[in-house]
C-alpha cells in the first residue's frame, strides 16, 4: 500500500509543527514539516501530499486578529512570484479529496480564509474571536464529538479530553443562516462539554464563550476539519493531567484524530 | 495625507477587551466607569491608497467595521487614544505593513494604536489620570484624549515618525580625557558609563601609552578618545557585562578573623563546580561551563542540555510589559546562542514583587507594584507563548522591598544534538577572515546603555532609552531559519545580542579569532539618524551575530532571504589583535582586545559580617488553628497563583508530564516541571527553583543553603535522579559596595560573601554543580531621601534529567487509606519564616541545611520514587507542614488525618511551631498500605508516619495532646488559598 504522506506547514510564528507531525507519524503517516517559504518558491506543492496540516501557534504574533495575516497569505501570494496562489493549490488538493486538519491558530486560518464551513470554498462566513475572558488560557477541557457529523477525524469518539491553549478561541458567524447551517448539517463536530457529556457554555468548561459551545467544524464533506483544542498535546498518557491519578491508555486520546485520518486516507489512495 | 482607519467589533458582539480593560480598572480604583470599548487604530503614512486594500488588511467582515478617515458610529463620554511614541517597537504597525505588502505589493508605513471609549462620569482631569494609570506607559506611549465634541472635526492620524536629525554635527566625537578627577566622574555619569574614578584613570592612562598612541596613529587616530571607544569600553566593562563585584579582590572579616578573597566566582562557585567534576570523574555530566552564554549538560549519549537563567529587573521597574518581553526573549537567546545553538524546548520563571495590594504612597518614578505584577506576568506570556516555548514552572515571591526594583528572572532551557555535521556542538570555532553577520531585526536607538543602566541603582536621570518592547515573532522568523542553517552547517559561530549590543557580542566573538573589523554603515537601521556608537551599542532586539565562513556566505544569505530574514555582512574577524571599528572608511574605533577583556582593575573591596541580635520571642499560639490556617493559605508568599499560570503555555511542544498545576482539579501547585523533549523516547528533563529572601534578614549563608535545598526537593518530589542533577545560580543583590549612598556596604558584601560560602559548601554536598548562572548587583532605588533596598536573593534553578517519564509523581493525594509519612526532622526553626511574618516578626532560628543527613534521605526517596512506591511527595517550604499538608490534600480532593505527637522533632515544639516550622530538607509522601513495609524498609528511621488520608474531605490535625487543633473542609481551604490572587 502507499504510504500516506502529510505535510505540516510552518513558518511565520507556527509553533507546534514538531509534535503535529510526531502525531501524523505516530498514525502511520508520513511526516513532512515544510517551511511555507519552500512552497512559495515552488520546491514542494501541496497537492504530492494526502494530509495537510496547518498546525498550532502565533502566525504573525496574531496581531491583526489570529491568523488574519495568513488568510491573506493564502489569498494574495503567488507561488514563483507569478504562479497560482495558496487557496489555489489548497483548492486543487480538496478537489483531489484529500484532508486538511487546522488546529488551534490553523483552525483559524481555516476560517478566516473562508475553507470552513466552506459553501462556498473561499467564502469567510464565520470568524474566531476573543475569549470571552480576554485571556489566554491553557487548561484541559472535555469535548462532545457529534455522532451525526460527516467529519472524518472525530469518527467514533464519544467524549475525549484535550487541553486548549488560545486567547482566540469564540467561534462566531456571520448570520443565524450560517449557524444553522453549521448547526443543522451537523459540521459542528466537536463540542465543550461538561462532565455529562452535554455542550455547555459554562465557564470554564467552555473555556471561550464559543457560540453553540462549538470547538471544531468540518465542511459538508468532513475532509477539513478545524478545531481550537490540541489533538497533538495529548499523543502520550503522561500528557494528560491526571495521569498520576488515573488509569490512562499509552496511547493519548489526540491519536484518535491523526488514526482517522490516516485509516480514511489508507482507504482512498 | 495619511490616512486614518479604525476597526471595532459589530456593536451586536461582546467585547471581551473593553469588559476585560473595565474589569481591571474596577477592581483596582474607584473609578466612575460604565463601558469601555476598544478600537484598533491604524494610520498609514501614505497618500495614494486603495480602500479595498485596508478593508481586506484590517477588517474581519464577519465580526467587525470599518471606518478610514472618520469614526466608527459609537457612543462614549471619553476617547482615549493609546499610541507608541516615536522609535518605540510597534509589533502590530510593523504586522500591517507586511499584511498590506501582500495585498499590494506595495511597502507602507503604518502605525497601530488602540483606543478605549469609555462611557462614565469622569472629568477630563480623570480621564487623563485615568489612561495614564491604566491604559498606557507613558514613558514608551502617548495618549490623546478626547471628548465627544472634540471628535466632531474628526481625529487626525497619528504617526509617530523617528525625525533623522538633520544637522551637520560630526558623526563621532573625540573627547579629551586630560581632565581633573572631578570631571572625570561626571564625564561618567552623564554619559551612562557607569565607571568609576579608577576606572576612568585606567581608560585615560591607556590614551597615554606611546605604545598604543603610534599604533593610533596609523588609523589616523589621536590621543583623543572616539565617543566609540569609551562607549565600548564602558558596556564591556559594565557591573552588567563584567561582574565587577563577583571578580574583585575582597577582605572579609567575621568574629575579628581576616580572610583575603580573590574573586568570589573563581573561589568559590567556579570552584566547587571544578571540585565536583573532579570528584565525578567519568560520571560528570557538565559540558560547557561558565565560558559560553549558558550552561550546558549530558542528556544522553545523543543529545545535550542547555540552561540559562538571568533577570532582567531595570527596564522591569520602568516599563514591566517591555523590559519583561525581552527578559524573556532576551534570555530564549542565550541557550539559542550557545555553542552552535541549541533549540529552545522550555522557559521558567520567578518574579519577586511588592504587594499588589500596595496601598500607601508611591515614591517618585515607582509604579504601582499591581502594574508591575499585571505588566511582567503579560509581558512574559507574549514573549513566551509567542515563541511556542512552553513555562513549565516557576513562582512569584512577595516582599515590600520589592517595590523599588521588582526582580523578573527568566530562563530557557534548550536541547542540541552531541555534534552536528561531525562537529561537537557546544563548541563555537572562528577563523580569521570569516565573516561577520548580523541576522534578525534592524537597529534602532532602542536599549541604548541598557548595560550601564542595569549596573546603577535606579534614579532620578535613569535613560528611559534602556527601555524597549521585544517581538517575538521577527525571533521565531530567525530563530526557524537559523536552526535550519545550523544543521546545513552554514556558519562557524553563534552569539546572541543582548546587553552592550554588538559591542559586546563582537568583542566577544573577536577573541575566538584574535580580533575584528566592523563597519558601522553596514547594519540596517530602523530609521536614520543613528551615530556610529549607538549603532554599536543599541540593544535592539531579535539580532544575533554569527561567524560565516567567506565560502558559506552565499547559501546562508540566500536562505535567509527565502525565509524571510534580514541577514547583512557588517565586518570580518581577524587576528590582529584589535577590536576596530570604521565608518564609511575611517577608523572611530581602535581598541586592543587585551585592553578591552583584561584592562579592567580589579576592585578592592571590604566585607565584614556581624551577627544581628536578634531574637526568637516565645511562639505566639493562635487563638484558633482553624482560622489562622485560612489566613496562611491566603497570604500571598502561599496563595494559589492559578491566574498567572494559566495565561502561559505550559504544554507546547507536546512533551509534557508534570505540568505547573497538576491534582485532580488541575490547580494544585507542582513542584517542579517535567518534559520530554524528544517526542520518541520516554527520557525527561525536570527543573525546580528554590528561594528564599526573608531569611537573608537573618544570615544570608542560609538563605542560600535554603535556597539551593528548596530547589533540589522540589526536584526530587517531581522524581529527578539525584545523580543526575546541576544546578543555576542567580544573585540579586542590593548595592554591596561601601560608599555614602551605601553606608552599610560592608554588612552587604559579608552577606554576599556568606551566601557564596554557603553556595560552595552546599553545592559540594549535594553533588549538584552549578554551570551558569547570573548576577544582578545594583538593585537599589535611590531618589531624594528615599532609598528601598531588596532582600538580598538568590534563586537555585536546578535541572537534571529522570530516565523514565512514566515515574513522575505529583503532590496531590491520590487514594483515601494511603500512609502519609514525614521524611526529616522538624525543628524550632521559625526565623524567618512566613508564619512570624504573619505576625510581623523576624524571629532568629533560621533553618539549617544538614546536608549529609539530607542527601542521603534524598537518595531513598528517589528509589522508592522509581520502584513505584510513592503515590505523592511534595515538599515542606513556606508555612512548612501545615501548608504542605493542606495542599495534597485539597489537590487530590481528598482529606487527611494528622497527628502531630507522630512528627520527629528536636527539641521541644509546641503544636504551632511543628505546624508552620521551615526546618529545611523535610518532604511529605504519601504511601499506599500494600508498599508499608517496604517504605520502612528502605527510609528507617528516615521516614515517620504522621497519618493517613481519608475518605472524608476534611483536614484533621490532632495537637500533642490527641485534641483536635485544625478540622477544616477542604472546600473552604481551597477557596481561602484560591482567593487572594483571582484577579
Amino acid at each position: 500500500m502507499k504510504k500516506i504522506k502529510s505535510l505540516i506547514i510552518s513558518g511565520n510564528g507556527t509553533n507546534c509543527e514538531i509534535e503535529t507531525a510526531f502525531a501524523c507519524s505516530h498514525a502511520g503517516a508520513k511526516a513532512d514539516i515544510v517551511h511555507i517559504s519552500d512552497i512559495l518558491n515552488g520546491k514542494t506543492r501541496i497537492t504530492d501530499y494526502h494530509f495537510l496540516v496547518l498546525a498550532g501557534g502565533f502566525l504573525d504574533g496574531d496581531d491583526l486578529g489570529s491568523a488574519q495575516v495568513q488568510a491573506i497569505r493564502f489569498k494574495y501570494a503567488r507561488i514563483k512570484g507569478s504562479g497560482p496562489t495558496l487557496l489555489d493549490e489548497i483548492f486543487a488538493f480538496i478537489k483531489d479529496g484529500h484532508l486538511i486538519l487546522g488546529i488551534c491558530n490553523g483552525f483559524q486560518a481555516l476560517v478566516k480564509a473562508g475553507l470552513l464551513p466552506g459553501n462556498p470554498l473561499g467564502a469567510r462566513r464565520a470568524s474566531i474571536t476573543f475569549n470571552n475572558s480576554a485571556r489566554f488560557e491553557d487548561r484541559w477541557v472535555r469535548l462532545k464529538a457529534n455522532n451525526n457529523s460527516p467529519c472524518v477525524f472525530t469518527k467514533g469518539i464519544d467524549i475525549i479530553e484535550l487541553p486548549v491553549r488560545h486567547g482566540e478561541g469564540n467561534v462566531v458567524t456571520d448570520t443565524e443562516e450560517t449557524l444553522r447551517e453549521i448547526m443543522d448539517k451537523n459540521l459542528a463536530s466537536l463540542f465543550y462539554a461538561d462532565s455529562k457529556g452535554n455542550p455547555t457554555m459554562e465557564y470554564p468548561l467552555n473555556p471561550n464563550g464559543s457560540t453553540c459551545a462549538i470547538a471544531g467544524m468540518c465542511d459538508a464533506t468532513g475532509r477539513i476539519f478545524g478545531l481550537m483544542p490540541h489533538p497533538e498535546a495529548y499523543t502520550h498518557k503522561t500528557n494528560h493531567p491526571s495521569w498520576t491519578r488515573i488509569s490512562l491508555p499509552e496511547r493519548g486520546q489526540g491519536m484518535i484524530l491523526f488514526d482517522n485520518a490516516v485509516n480514511f486516507l489508507k482507504g482512498t489512495v | 495625507m495619511a490616512h486614518r482607519i479604525e476597526v471595532g467589533l459589530k456593536p451586536h458582539l461582546f467585547d471581551a477587551r473593553g469588559e476585560r480593560t473595565k474589569h481591571q480598572i474596577k477592581n483596582a480604583s474607584s473609578y466612575a466607569i460604565e463601558t469601555i470599548f476598544c478600537l484598533d487604530v491604524y494610520s498609514v503614512d501614505e497618500e495614494n491608497i486603495d480602500e479595498f486594500w485596508l478593508k481586506e488588511a484590517f477588517c474581519d467582515p464577519v465580526i467587525q467595521d470599518i471606518a478610514i478617515d472618520s469614526q466608527l458610529p459609537r457612543k462614549f463620554d471619553w476617547y482615549i487614544e493609546v499610541g507608541f511614541r516615536p522609535g518605540v517597537t510597534d509589533n502590530i504597525g510593523h504586522t500591517s505593513t507586511n499584511a498590506l505588502k501582500l495585498i499590494s505589493g506595495k511597502t507602507l508605513d503604518v502605525y497601530s494604536s488602540k483606543a478605549f471609549l469609555i462611557k462614565g462620569s469622569l472629568d477630563r482631569a480623570l480621564a487623563e489620570k485615568l489612561a495614564y494609570d491604566f491604559l498606557g506607559n507613558s514613558l514608551i506611549q502617548s495618549f490623546r484624549i478626547f471628548s465627544p465634541q472634540d471628535v466632531k472635526s474628526g481625529i487626525s492620524p497619528y504617526i509617530p515618525k523617528v525625525l533623522a536629525s538633520s544637522n551637520n554635527e560630526s558623526q563621532v566625537e573625540n573627547i579629551n580625557l586630560e581632565i581633573s578627577d572631578a570631571d572625570l566622574a561626571s564625564l561618567s555619569r552623564a554619559r551612562t558609563l557607569a565607571l568609576t574614578l579608577d576606572e576612568m584613570k585606567v581608560i585615560q592612562a591607556y590614551f597615554r601609552d606611546p605604545s598604543a598612541l603610534k599604533l593610533r596613529k596609523k588609523q589616523f587616530l589621536d590621543s583623543l578618545i572616539t565617543d566609540v571607544e569609551l562607549e565600548v569600553l564602558a558596556q564591556t566593562w559594565s557591573e552588567h557585562c563584567k561582574h565587577k563585584i563577583f571578580s574583585a579582590n575582597i577582605t572579609y572579616e567575621e568574629s575579628g578573623k581576616k580572610e583575603e578573597i580573590s574573586s568570589l566566582f573563581k573561589t568559590y562557585i567556579q570552584g566547587s563546580t571544578n571540585e565536583i567534576r573532579k570528584k565525578r570523574k567519568d560520571k560528570d555530566i557538565c559540558v560547557s561551563v561558565f565560558t559560553d552564554n549558558a550552561g550546558v549538560i549530558r542528556f544522553n549519549k545523543d543529545y545535550h542540555l542547555v540552561f540559562k537563567v538571568e533577570t532582567h529587573n531595570s527596564p522591569s521597574a520602568l516599563d514591566p510589559y517591555g523590559g519583561a518581553l525581552t527578559g524573556i526573549v532576551g534570555v530564549n537567546r542565550d541557550p539559542f546562542g550557545t555553542g552552535i545553538g541549541a533549540k529552545l524546548i522550555f522557559n521558567t520563571d520567578v518574579f519577586c514583587f511588592a504587594s499588589p495590594f500596595y496601598d500607601k504612597d508611591l515614591p517618585k518614578r515607582i509604579l504601582h507594584p499591581r502594574r508591575i505584577f499585571e505588566g511582567v506576568r503579560e509581558g512574559v506570556e507574549h514573549g513566551g507563548n509567542k515563541s511556542g516555548i512552553p513555562t513549565v514552572n516557576g513562582c512569584l515571591v512577595f516582599d515590600e522591598r520589592y517595590l523599588g526594583k521588582p526582580l523578573v528572572y527568566c530562563g530557557t532551557a534548550g536541547i542540541m544534538p552531541v555534534k552536528i555535521n561531525g562537529k561537537p556542538s557546544h563548541e563555537k570555532k572562528i577563523d580569521p577572515g570569516d565573516l561577520i553577520v548580523m541576522a534578525g531585526g534592524k537597529i534602532g536607538k532602542d536599549g541604548i546603555h541598557g548595560a550601564t543602566f542595569s549596573s546603577e541603582e535606579l534614579h532620578e536621570e535613569s535613560p528611559t532609552s534602556a527601555v524597549q518592547i521585544g517581538d517575538p515573532i521577527t525571533q521565531k522568523r530567525l530563530t526557524d531559519f537559523l536552526l535550519r542553517a545550523r544543521d546545513l552547517g552554514l556558519y562557524a559561530a553563534i552569539t546572541d545580542n543582548g546587553a552592550g549590543g554588538l559591542s559586546s557580542s563582537i568583542g566577544e566573538m573577536s577573541l575566538l579569532s584574535g580580533g575584528c573589523t566592523l563597519e558601522l554603515e553596514k547594519p540596517p537601521l530602523k530609521y536614520h539618524g543613528l551615530k556610529p556608537w549607538e549603532i554599536l551599542l543599541s540593544e535592539a532586539q531579535e539580532r544575533m551575530s554569527l561567524a560565516v565562513p567567506k565560502e558559506k556566505i552565499e547559501d546562508f544569505l540566500s536562505l535567509s532571504e527565502q525565509m524571510g530574514v534580514e541577514s547583512t555582512v557588517i565586518g570580518t574577524f581577524t587576528d590582529t589583535g584589535f577590536f576596530h571599528c570604521t565608518y564609511e572608511g575611517n577608523t572611530v574605533a581602535y581598541l586592543s582586545l587585551d585592553f578591552l577583556h583584561n584592562g579592567l582593575p580589579k576592585m578592592q573591596l571590604h566585607a565584614k559580617w556581624e551577627e544581628k541580635d536578634l531574637k526568637d520571642a516565645a511562639t505566639i499560639e493562635p487563638e484558633d488553628q482553624n482560622k489562622k490556617l485560612l489566613e496562611m493559605l491566603s497570604r500571598l508568599n502561599i496563595c494559589s497563583k492559578d491566574y498567572v499560570v494559566r495565561q502561559y503555555d505550559h504544554e507546547v511542544q507536546g512533551g509534557s508530564v508534570i505540568k505547573p498545576l497538576s491534582g485532580k482539579d488541575h490547580d494544585g501547585p507542582s513542584d517542579a516541571g517535567v518534559v520530554r523533549p524528544l517526542l520518541e523516547s520516554m527520557e525527561a528533563v525536570v527543573v525546580s527553583n528554590g528561594i528564599a529572601p526573608r531569611y537573608s534578614d537573618i544570615d544570608a549563608y542560609h538563605m542560600a543553603a535554603c535556597s539551593l535545598d528548596e530547589a533540589l526537593r522540589n526536584y526530587l518530589c517531581a522524581g529527578g535522579d539525584p545523580e543526575n542533577w546541576a544546578c543555576l545560580d542567580n544573585f540579586c543583590w542590593c548595592d554591596p559596595v561601601e560608599s555614602e549612598k551605601t553606608p552599610d556596604g560592608k554588612y552587604k558584601l559579608a552577606q554576599l560573601v556568606r551566601a557564596n560560602k554557603a553556595l560552595y559548601d552546599y553545592t559540594i554536598a549535594f553533588d549538584c554543580p552549578c554551570v551558569s548562572g547570573k548576577d544582578s548587583m545594583k538593585n537599589d532605588y535611590i531618589i531624594g531621601d528615599t532609598k528601598i533596598s531588596i532582600p538580598p536573593t538568590i534563586l537555585f534553578s536546578v535541572i537534571g534529567k529522570m530516565k523514565n517519564a512514566e515515574n513522575a509523581v505529583t503532590l496531590d493525594i491520590k487514594h483515601p487509606g494511603d500512609l502519609i509519612y514525614i521524611l526529616g526532622t522538624t525543628k524550632k526553626e521559625l526565623g524567618g519564616s512566613e508564619y512570624l511574618a504573619s505576625l510581623g516578626q523576624i524571629g532568629a532560628n533560621v533553618p539549617k541545611v544538614d546536608a549529609k543527613s539530607a542527601y542521603a534521605r534524598y537518595k531513598k526517596l528517589h528509589k522508592a520514587i522509581n520502584m513505584g512506591l510513592v503515590s505523592a511527595a511534595h515538599d515542606l517550604s513556606d508555612g512548612g507542614l501545615a501548608i504542605a499538608a493542606t495542599e495534597m490534600a485539597f489537590s487530590g480532593g481528598i482529606g487527611i488525618e494528622l497527628d502531630l505527637s507522630c512528627v520527629p522533632a528536636k527539641g521541644k515544639l509546641s503544636a504551632t511551631e511543628l505546624l508552620y516550622s521551615e526546618s529545611a530538607s523535610r518532604i511529605l509522601i504519601a504511601v499506599e498500605p500494600k508498599n508499608k513495609a517496604h517504605i520502612e524498609k528502605i527510609f528507617g528511621n528516615d521516614a515517620a508516619c504522621i497519618g493517613k488520608s481519608t475518605t472524608a474531605t476534611r483536614v484533621v490535625i490532632k495537637g500533642l495532646k490527641q485534641n483536635t487543633l485544625i478540622d477544616a473542609d477542604l472546600s473552604g481551604l481551597k477557596t481561602a488559598w484560591k482567593a487572594t490572587l483571582d484577579f
